[in-house]
């Protein structure tokens, strides 16, 4: 497994790191990427067992082509600089640093990763880095965050840990999170990386989850984070364009040919200009549709 | 590598193993409690006995309550075991994995 830089990560999915039961099955469920989790899932007595087992399993268990982020312990832990060494070592994709507020934290952690990576004898720069943003600290100092190290994957803001240190809690409604959603996104796309959502925790509230994805889909993020399976579906039913969309996307790129093929600059259609962010909307838009199978290689529609 | 406790790692819960090492005298000495004995007990065994002879132990008594683990889980919770007993867990040995 080696990390890449560009993919398709509509869903994350958050899996124990101590539950042999939910490792084993992690794969069946279609995640974009699966995140190991070795930190808040994990009780302080069996770090030590949880970090075996997750190297094991990546080692081992097929997890269907999806993406492996193993999410390791702060700085501020003692087992931090082990669970460093044993996942570059397992040679996991991502590594997730939780709590990150300043660059200089991924600079530290990419530095470790590098001493592990020639202790074990792993291909430097084989595994990317991933920030979560957790605090008002980490979503001030995202933009320096996000462009810390050419490793960069993404940013995700943890939206628990961050209304706790904001002193206040969830709401349905999100507005809480306004200004963290916002600010990790404009950093992420400022310095070219991905972009996670928080958890939506409540299974019972499956409007509420629509409403919550819909609303970060809309904003541009390229993914959420899960705490269910039965939340993949329902984020990819948002995140995949619809057949209108891939129909329109298709029509943008023959107008382009067109034009290319008369030799004229400017590109029309159906009497409307099409200017640079509409050809890049429609290349994401086919790209995503192919990723997600909804295309074939000519670019019919096969999806339901 | 020498052990200096009793540890204990896994759960009894659904595909986890829970294993407990002691000093032994003679061996690598296995007590198996599982519903799969019949069919995999040899191999379980077998993952078990290989795992701590990488980590450098020869004489161990070794308790095992399996709970359909697959091998990969039987191994990490023997290491996570014998790290336990040796009390080396802080500062694990990553040369044997």
């Amino acid at each position: 497994m080696t990390y890449v830089k560009n993919r398709l990560r509509r869903t994350m999915m958050f899996v124990p790191g101590n539950n042999p039961a939910m490792i084993k099955d992690a794969g069946i469920y279609g995640a974009d990427s699966i995140m190991l989790d070795l930190e808040d899932a994990v009780s302080i007595t069996e770090k030590d067992a949880a970090r075996m087992l997750v190297y094991n399993a990546i080692k081992t268990v097929d997890f269907g082509g999806a993406e492996i982020v193993v999410r390791i312990n702060g700085q501020d832990t003692p087992f931090y600089d082990e669970d460093v060494k044993t996942m570059v070592k397992a040679g996991v994709d991502v590594i997730r640093l939780p709590k990150t507020e300043s660059a200089a934290m991924i600079q530290k952690l990419v530095k470790d990763m590098e001493k592990a990576e020639e202790e074990y004898g792993v291909k430097k720069d084989s595994i990317g880095v991933m920030a979560a943003i957790e605090s008002a600290k980490g979503v001030l100092n995202a933009p320096e965050i996000a462009t810390s190290t050419p490793l960069m994957m993404g940013l995700a803001v943890s939206g628990e840990d961050y209304t706790a240190d904001m002193h206040t809690h969830r709401y349905p409604d999100g507005r809480e999170l306004e200004f963290a959603r916002n600010m990790v996104l404009q950093a992420a796309r400022a310095a070219d990386v991905y972009a996670f959502d928080t958890v939506f925790s409540n299974m019972n509230d499956t409007d509420g989850f629509y409403r919550e994805t819909k609303y970060i889909y809309e904003l541009g993020y390229d993914g959420k984070s899960l705490v269910n399976p039965r939340q993949i579906p329902m984020v990819n039913k948002v995140f995949n364009p619809s057949k209108d969309e891939i129909e329109n996307a298709k029509a943008v790129e023959n107008a382009i040919r067109e034009a290319k093929a008369k030799g004229s600059g400017v590109i029309s259609m159906n009497g409307k200009m099409v200017d640079k962010p509409v050809v890049a909307k429609a290349t994401r838009v086919l790209e995503t549709a192919k990723a997600s199978n909804l295309i074939d290689e000519e670019g019919n529609y096969i999806g339901e | 590598m020498e052990i200096k406790t009793t540890g204990v790692a896994g759960t009894l819960e659904s595909s986890d193993i829970q294993i407990m090492i002691s000093k032994g005298t003679d061996g690598i000495q296995i007590d198996l409690d599982s519903e799969v004995a019949k069919a995999y007990g040899d191999q379980i065994k077998k993952v078990i006995t290989d795992t701590l002879k990488k980590y450098g132990l020869d004489n161990v008594k070794v308790k095992a309550t399996d709970k359909g683990a697959l091998d990969c889980v039987i191994e990490a919770r023997t290491l996570a075991a014998a790290q336990r007993a040796t009390e080396t867990s802080d500062k694990p040995e990553l040369g044997v994995l």
